[in-house]
């Protein structure tokens, strides 16, 4: 538990920091909080020789709320959890936050560190695609926007090149009266999900006017479940629409077996957390109906 | 601080001065944890010496591969690396294994082959850990990997693989012959043919395969150690993490041929202990060789993985449990088979004379005439150990044992399980009751705790609101069910008893020397070594009620060989049934001589003197008093004629016998059939540990018990992969609770003394260990019992929870 050696830069612009990830190449990783990186090279998982820190820089601290929603990379965990603008128009973000690691990770953790790790078990990868995200990467040679849909492509593999950071997230603000559920199964505080489901949705009436579910830690890379969107829309919520929603996540699923369970439980579990999640987010969803047809919802 | 205590006035009646001496019984807050709660203990690895070095093990990527070659210049060559130890610099002064304290060997470093995963293959010296764990990266071994043996169950088998080369053609082991090359001990006790006759005329009986998965005892400080050995001197300090200090000085004089007497161990702080600093490790041998090598002192510290993985673990134990009893529900008899994984050594920590500890506690709390039990100890490719974690050695298992056999009975009796308790119970005039192991039980009165504990949580209530939830959930309107987990214990604490107790020799006693200056303090030393139970606080309660010295005047040291008189550590709940005697009785010699002291002061004969709270007074006149501090500070100037001055006392107590703490646990748990996730809602801790010294210390102890109990019914798990691999030996995946998962404690208490304990009190901080693992255990096998369940395994995890529910047609897919 005692990492190698390596180098700490500490660059006073993103330019700066920008140049440096230039100059070292594959042997130069950025920081944030540390959370991970400093784990992983603690056990010499990890092992770059140059580390440059990105906390102290400014641009990528921010929350800015519009018709899309902005937040900096360098924002902690614990910022999101206490921003009540963000809550008041995407309260799914705190939901999740809440339930990444312990108070202690989330004020070093960030949401750029998150997001960018490739971890599939990282929580916000998949609350990301839930709502669409687009990540702003820049590198020396400038900026690119890639979809939080299309970023990741196996554990530890995304589409990030060398050189490159995540400066920020945007993504379109959820219709007001939204429904949400972010919905994880843990063995204890401070765990990476077994099984979990982030669910957004909105109702006109007895029908589902949108919905979009993706899942954490279910395959190497988080995954948006596409059909959940074909099944729901346009459909009433019942058990029927319910369990073919599961059914469509639980299809796309290839957890590990792992101490938190077999392969087959963990996607039982997947299943559990999707369904789960959408009768709650219905539940919190503005609706007509809710009397009668959520009252099975309730039992 | 002596100008601080007021002398006692005249006006103040006894039971003002009583309350003054913060004695037995008082909730008295822990001294230590001014130090403790602002950063200032002081830990091994606070020690920090100079020209220090610090080493590091290079480790077994296998569980079990012959090491070809090792390559000493690749590490040496990394900045800082001083030296590269292996076996082969070992051999000479034959250290290359150590004894343990079972009777075999260990490898220090490996010798040829290694035998478990993370197995210490060299020892790595350097300027710093930086550089240190450089060298353990750099250093370069060559393996050949070689067939493991991972499932205990099979190692007897006639193609298993060999694992112990440096046993091949010993055919005779410690506790006696060995029947095949991964074969410790086979060991039994009771009567096995009256246990058949038992069986054969019993109307019903059960058996089951109930396994006690490895754990480990995890405590938050890992193990670690700084030796200085001078070599102008010969002088060896050793600093480290160990429950029991003169014995690791004595295996250190015994195995390094440095004269005892220029040993000196500290234990200084110690972060918990649960049983896993009991042991001896390579790690302080290899401290010690190194700094005899490199002539500077050396320090080793674990880090958490090398801590879960290689510093013995606990339990592995698989058990056969049977009962035999007739249809009214009368047990007649008991038998149990175990098959122990020791792992690759027999490195048990055990006290007793018995090759698996007091298993043979395992009839329980209950008047069982006839029983037998069998264990075999087995070698596979795993980390050696076998510990009592919180609890005396194997008696965690042993309970386990009885009492999920005796919820099994019930089912098949169809009763209640309280009911079927009640009936089985010994019964307080049965006391001093001797079992069909031969223990001799000496106090209790069960059925007065069964009863308390059954109306505190309104126990027919319970049953039917399970009922209740049994019939929603069969009707498809809930996808819940709850569980009501009994277990009444009964311990074997207090190790112990020369005819039962020795490690490597020497008799279980332990000792307590008191010293009182003239001002009327005291500082008293003591063999055992707190972990974090409380020593300086509740030992100086026992010595205040005694001597009649306030406890705030009374320093409590323990850990420093030099000063400390001869002891055996702390483990087993033996500090206050041990130790705590001792204290008792060396306060009891220091009031001796102070009634003398006293008679001269007062010109009047010792007899016509009484004992009044904290001093002496003549008979019938109770303002003709001379109080203690007084007394002490006569014992330094004013002394009757001959006798030598001072006021001291030494007190070396070996025990006539155990002691038997006992208790009534109830667990409530909800499960959430389709997730397996379950809801701690009440746990009921009902215990009698003798005389209560300090309330609040005991109620702390109990939570900390239960909390691990709880720890390990639910969720700890060291497990292994077909090849070896240790599985989740990190925080991420072992189950330490956090304050979150820990469910709500309630506690309560009976106290009935041990009759032959000079104070009646009988330990207890592992008492909610023992009864709480069966107590979760039986709280979720009962919630499947309406379905059909029968038993499953401990951890109980939500996954193995939702596989049986799964495996009971409780959830369709
Ligand atoms: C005990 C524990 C429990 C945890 N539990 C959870 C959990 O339940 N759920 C969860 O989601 N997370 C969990 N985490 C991880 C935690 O949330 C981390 O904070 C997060 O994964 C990484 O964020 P960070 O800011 O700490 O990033 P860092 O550790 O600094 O970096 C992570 C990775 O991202 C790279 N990186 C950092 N910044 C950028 C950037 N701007 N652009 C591109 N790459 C970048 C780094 O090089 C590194 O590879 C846990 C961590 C611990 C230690």
């Amino acid at each position: 538990m005692i990492p190698g050696d390596f180098e700490f830069k500490q660059p006073a612009s993103k330019d700066e920091a920008l140049s440096m990830l230039r100059d070292g190449g594959d042997d130069a990783r950025p920081l944030l909080g540390g959370q991970s990186l400093i784990p992983m090279m603690k056990l010499r998982m990890a092992s770059p020789d140059i580390l440059v820190d990105l906390r102290g820089l400014d641009d990528l601290r921010h929350i800015s709320i519009g018709k899309s929603i902005h937040i900096g990379a360098a924002v902690t965990q614990h910022e999101l959890i206490g921003s009540e603008e963000l809550f008041n128009v995407c309260p799914i973000i705190r939901e999740t936050a809440l339930v990444i690691a312990d108070p202690q990770i989330r004020y070093s953790g960030t949401i750029g560190g998150n997001v960018a790790n490739g971890d599939p078990g990282n929580d916000m990868p998949a609350l990301m695609q839930c709502l669409d995200a687009t990540y702003i990467l820049e590198s020396s040679e400038g900026i690119r926007e890639v979809k939080a849909r299309d970023f990741y492509e196996a554990a530890y593999f995304t589409a990030l090149q060398t050189g490159e950071i995540v400066t920020g997230i945007r993504f379109p603000k959820p219709e007001s009266g939204h429904g949400y559920s972010y919905q994880k199964l843990k063995r204890k505080v401070g765990d990476y999900a077994t099984a979990a489901a982030a669910v957004v949705l909105s109702l006109s009436g007895d029908n589902v006017k949108s919905a979009s579910v993706a899942l954490t830690n279910l395959a190497d890379t988080p995954l948006f479940v596409e059909k959940a969107e074909d099944i729901l829309v346009g459909s009433q919520l019942t058990l029927n629409t319910i369990r073919a929603t599961m059914d469509a996540a639980e299809a796309i699923m290839e957890p590990v077996s792992d101490g938190r369970g077999s392969r087959e439980y963990r996607t039982k579990m997947g299943g559990i957390m999707v369904k789960r999640a959408i009768e709650q987010a219905a539940m919190r969803a503005d609706g007509t109906a809710k009397g009668g047809l959520f009252g099975w919802l309730k039992r | 601080m002596a100008d601080t205590i007021s002398e006692p006035s005249q006006s103040e009646t006894s039971a003002e001065r009583s309350q003054k001496l913060e004695g037995i019984g008082c909730k008295r807050k822990r001294v230590e944890d001014i130090r403790f709660t602002q950063g200032h203990g002081n830990y091994v690895d606070d020690v920090k010496l100079p020209g220090m070095l610090f080493g590091d093990f290079a480790r077994s990527p296998y569980a079990h591969a012959r090491i070809k070659h090792i390559n000493k210049e690749s590490a040496l060559k990394v900045p800082g690396v001083l030296a590269v130890l292996t076996a082969e610099d070992l051999i000479p002064l034959n250290l290359h294994y150590m004894p343990t304290l079972a009777g075999d060997v260990q490898a220090v470093l490996a010798h040829e082959k290694v035998l478990f995963q993370n197995q210490e293959v060299a020892f790595i010296v350097a300027r710093d850990r930086y550089a240190a764990a450089d060298g353990v990266e750099a250093l370069e071994v060559e393996y050949e990997e070689l067939e493991p043996l991972l499932n205990a169950l099979k190692a007897l088998d006639d193609d298993a693989p060999v694992l112990r080369d440096d046993l091949a053609g010993k055919t005779e082991g410690a506790h006696g012959p060995r029947e095949h090359h991964n074969h410790i001990f086979t060991w039994s006790a009771g009567d096995e043919a009256a246990t058949q006759e038992a069986f054969d005329k019993a109307d019903v009986v059960i058996e089951e395969y109930l396994a006690h998965p490895r754990v480990h005892p995890c405590p938050l400080e890992t193990c670690g150690s700084v030796a200085d050995m001078n070599p102008i001197t010969g002088q060896l300090t050793l600093w480290g993490t160990f429950q029991a200090p003169h014995v690791v000085r004595t295996v250190a004089a015994l195995i390094t041929n440095i004269p005892e007497h220029k040993i000196r161990v500290i234990s200084p702080d110690i972060g918990g202990g649960f049983g896993n600093k009991v042991g001896v490790y390579p790690g302080y041998v290899m401290s010690v060789v190194a700094s005899i090598v490199l002539k500077k002192p050396v320090k080793w510290i674990e880090d958490r993985m090398e801590n879960l993985s290689t510093t013995a673990f606990a339990r592995d134990y698989h058990i056969t449990a049977e009962l035999a009893a007739t249809k009214e529900g009368k047990v007649i008899g008991m038998r149990s088979h175990v098959f122990a994984d020791h792992g690759a050594f027999d490195a048990c920590a055990d006290p007793s004379k018995y090759p698996a500890g007091m298993y043979h506690i395992c009839t329980g709390s209950y008047d069982i005439p006839t029983a037998f039990c069998s264990v075999k100890g087995v070698y596979t490719n795993k980390a050696p150990g076998g510990v009592s974690y919180r609890c005396s050695f194997r008696v965690t298992e042993a309970v386990y044992t009885i009492e999920r056999a005796m919820d099994l009975l019930a089912q098949k009796l169809d009763m209640d399980p309280a009911e079927l308790r009640q009936k089985n119970l010994i019964q307080p005039e049965q006391f001093p009751y001797t079992s069909a192991f031969g223990w001799e039980y000496d106090s209790g009165d069960y059925p007065t705790a069964m009863a308390k504990t059954l109306e505190a949580v309104d126990y027919k209530k319970l049953r039917q609101q399970q009922a209740q939830m049994v019939e929603d959930f069969k009707a498809g309107t809930s996808r819940e069910i709850m569980g009501v987990g009994l277990s009444f214990f009964t311990e074997v604490v207090g190790a112990g008893p020369s005819k039962n107790c020795d490690i490597l020799g020497i008799n279980m006693f332990d000792s307590c020397e008191i010293r009182v200056h003239p001002t009327g303090a005291a500082i008293a030393r003591l063999g055992v070594k707190s972990q974090g139970q409380g020593h300086e606080t509740t030992f100086a309660q026992i010595l205040a009620s005694e001597t009649g010295l306030p406890a705030d005047m009374i320093t409590i040291e323990e850990g420093d060989t030099d000063t400390a008189p001869y002891g055996l550590g702390t483990y087993g709940s033996r500090s206050t049934p041990v130790a705590g005697a001792a204290a008792a009785r060396a306060g009891r010699k220091i009031k001796h001589k102070a009634q003398l002291i006293a008679s001269h002061l007062l010109e009047v004969h010792h007899d016509d003197l009484e004992w009044d709270v904290d001093g002496f007074a003549i008979k019938g006149m109770p303002d003709k008093r001379r109080s203690m501090k007084e007394i002490a500070w006569a014992a330094y100037n004013n002394l009757p004629k001959g006798m030598e001055p001072g006021l001291e006392a030494v007190d070396y107590y070996d025990p006539p016998n155990f002691t038997f703490p006992y208790g009534a646990y109830l667990c409530v748990l909800r499960i959430d059939v389709d997730t397996g996730v379950y809801s701690v809602d009440r746990f009921y801790a009902l215990d009698d540990c003798g005389t209560r010294i300090n309330p609040m210390i005991i109620e702390g102890q109990i939570h900390g018990g239960l909390t691990e109990a709880f720890a390990v019914a639910m969720g700890q798990l060291i497990d292994f992969d077909e090849t070896g691999n240790i599985l989740g030996a990190s925080l991420m995946d072992f189950f330490l609770p956090t304050a979150v998962e820990t469910p709500k404690w309630e506690t309560d208490h009976t106290e009935v003394p041990s009759p032959h304990h000079p104070i009646g009190a009988k330990g207890v901080g592992e008492s909610p260990h023992v009864g709480g693992v069966p107590a979760f255990s039986n709280a979720v096998n009962d919630a499947f019992r309406a379905f059909g369940g029968v038993h499953t395994h401990m951890p109980h995890t939500h996954s193995n929870i939702w596989n049986y529910a799964r495996s009971l047609g409780m959830i369709d897919s």
